[in-house]
């Protein structure tokens, strides 16, 4: 496995308990949607493998290391494993995209080579070839606030990816994106994480998409699993268990005619 | 917001109830009243023979200022040249300090809220609560008269006054850009410097150069308690009644004051 998580709790000080005993296992380079409605602890899920949220008990193991126990120093070194895509894109806006690409090398670098912008030609090559590979050669140069919403979340897929991640934490990608650009990134993300035989982990609303694009499927609601299986066991009544009463037959159908005109093109 | 029902019972919505009404007409008597009774006692203790006289007086003073003396001119050169020095070595002093002390003190980015943010919060009151003018008195005295009470008085006052609104603008940073930074396995200082400082630097620049634009208004004065520049002439001239070179001090002044804050918009301009 190349992710454990296990009695995950989180318990905010507030005393909202947002996760309760969580267990989920992800095998190397499987991509899996997690789905569930808001509030229902999806974010706190996948900020707490990397520990931008800290859990309150519970242990999170990447292959092999158990997270939840490293200092400050190699929980860095950690996180460099683990790429992370936002959903407002969280590129800093005054920065070139060079530069918010470049950033996610900062695990690797010192500080002062990364006051100076002094980083390994390995690095900028690296760079120049994934910023060609999502079709932003180029925009190299431009202000990050200068881009368009798809144009971001592709500069923020691939400073996740210059970390040289095994696992994606994918914090819905898609929910500041029309419907067309969901797909185009949504894609995007499915493909790389192909070629580099990456695992996933993509929150997600639009149930609709998370059928489309990944084979696994995890329901969340107020903090408990309470779905895990294949995309194609997401019926009507498991929606019903996971979000509450509601007509989805609209949805699943909607999805049905979704893959029909995905397949011939 | 008060709802009530009307007679053939349909819902009535008016801005406030009856009373609040009456207790909105009657805080505005109350303020009439009190403008009132303190025109009265100010009026009381007025001596109007000097209030009637003034427009003479100010007629006769204006006379006596005009025309300028356009030569002095060549005397306050080099006291407007220190007068600018001062000023941008005292903003200058003031960014270095309190650059740092605004990480120091924001809720955000401080090392310990418990005692080093609250040290930091008083030495910016402290800073900010005492004029210029009154720092250069106090540094007359410790330093002498000269250039250096005046940097140190601008410095001292205007470094309350570039930490406080620089660490607010900290505090008021898009956390999102920060979290990125962080799970990309950033140490502490990378993220301070990769997230931090590039939100909070137009914010940073407007503030400096804003001040800058003060401290070339306060630097003009201090002169009067010995600090340097211009301040000392003027002292002179009123001293000597020689009204004609106050006008010329005026103008020069004037003049500056209108650069600097074109500058200073020009700048504020190209940093957003």
């Amino acid at each position: 496995m190349l992710l454990t998580l296990s009695g995950l709790t989180k318990r905010y000080p507030t005393g909202d308990l947002a996760l309760k005993g969580v267990n989920l296992e992800v095998p190397k380079g499987q991509v899996m949607a997690l789905i569930g409605p808001s509030g229902a602890g999806k974010s706190t899920l996948i900020r707490c493998v990397n520990r931008l949220v800290e859990p309150t008990s519970g242990s999170v193991v990447l292959d092999g290391t158990e997270i939840t126990g490293l200092g400050a120093a190699a929980l860095r070194r950690a996180r460099r494993r683990m790429g992370m895509i936002f959903q407002e894109y969280a590129l800093v806006e005054r920065l070139t995209v060079m530069e918010n690409v470049l950033s996610g090398r900062l695990g690797y670098v010192g500080f002062w080579s990364s006051w100076f912008r002094r980083f390994p030609r390995r690095d900028v090559e690296e760079a120049f070839r994934l910023l060609h590979r999502v079709g932003l050669d180029h925009m190299v140069d431009k202000r990050a606030d200068a881009l368009s919403g798809g144009q971001r979340q592709r500069v923020g897929i691939v400073r996740a990816l210059m970390q040289d991640p095994q696992l994606l934490l994918v914090d819905e990608p898609t929910a500041s994106l029309d419907p067309k650009t969901s797909r185009q990134i949504m894609r995007l993300i499915l493909e790389l994480c192909e070629e580099r035989g990456l695992a996933a982990i993509i929150n997600i609303h639009d149930v609709a998409l998370a059928q489309q694009f990944a084979r696994r499927i995890v329901g969340l609601r107020a903090g408990e699993i309470v779905f895990d299986g294949p995309a194609t066991e997401l019926t009507p009544e498991v929606l019903t268990t996971i979000y509450g009463e509601e007509d989805w037959s609209q949805t699943i159908r909607a999805v049905e005619e979704d893959e029909e005109e995905a397949v011939p093109a | 917001m008060p709802v009530s029902r009307t007679a053939d019972d349909l819902p009535e919505w008016r801005r406030r109830t009856t009373a609040g009404d009456f207790a909105v007409w009657g805080a505005w008597l109350a303020g009439l009243a009190l403008t009132v009774a303190c025109f009265e006692f100010i009026s009381g203790r007025t001596i109007w023979a000097f209030v009637w006289d003034a427009p003479t007086q100010g007629a006769d003073l204006v006379q006596r200022m005009f025309p300028p003396a356009w030569t002095y001119a060549d005397v306050l050169w080099k006291p407007m040249w220190d007068t600018i020095n001062i000023a941008t070595l005292g903003t200058l002093l003031a960014i270095a300090i309190g650059f740092p002390m605004a990480f120091l003190a924001a809720h955000n980015t401080t090392p310990s809220v418990l005692f080093v943010r609250p040290v930091m919060l008083f030495l910016i009151v402290s800073s900010r609560s005492i004029n210029s003018l009154i720092w250069a008195l106090i540094l007359v005295i410790v330093f002498g008269p000269g250039m250096l009470a005046g940097i140190l008085a601008i410095g001292l006052r205007s470094v309350g006054f570039i930490a406080k609104l620089t660490y607010e603008a900290i505090e008021e940073i898009d956390r999102t850009q920060v979290e990125a930074v962080t799970a990309t396995g950033a140490s502490n200082p990378q993220v301070l410097a990769w997230a931090i400082v590039p939100q909070i630097m137009p914010a940073f620049a407007g503030i400096s150069v804003f001040r800058w634009d003060i401290n070339i208004r306060e630097a003009t004065v201090l002169g009067l308690v010995g600090a340097g520049g211009i301040g000392m002439q003027l002292q002179a001239s009123i001293n000597t009644l020689a009204w004609p070179q106050v006008t010329m001090i005026f103008i020069l002044i004037l003049g500056t004051v209108v650069v600097s804050e074109w500058v200073s918009a020009r700048v504020r301009h190209a940093v957003i």
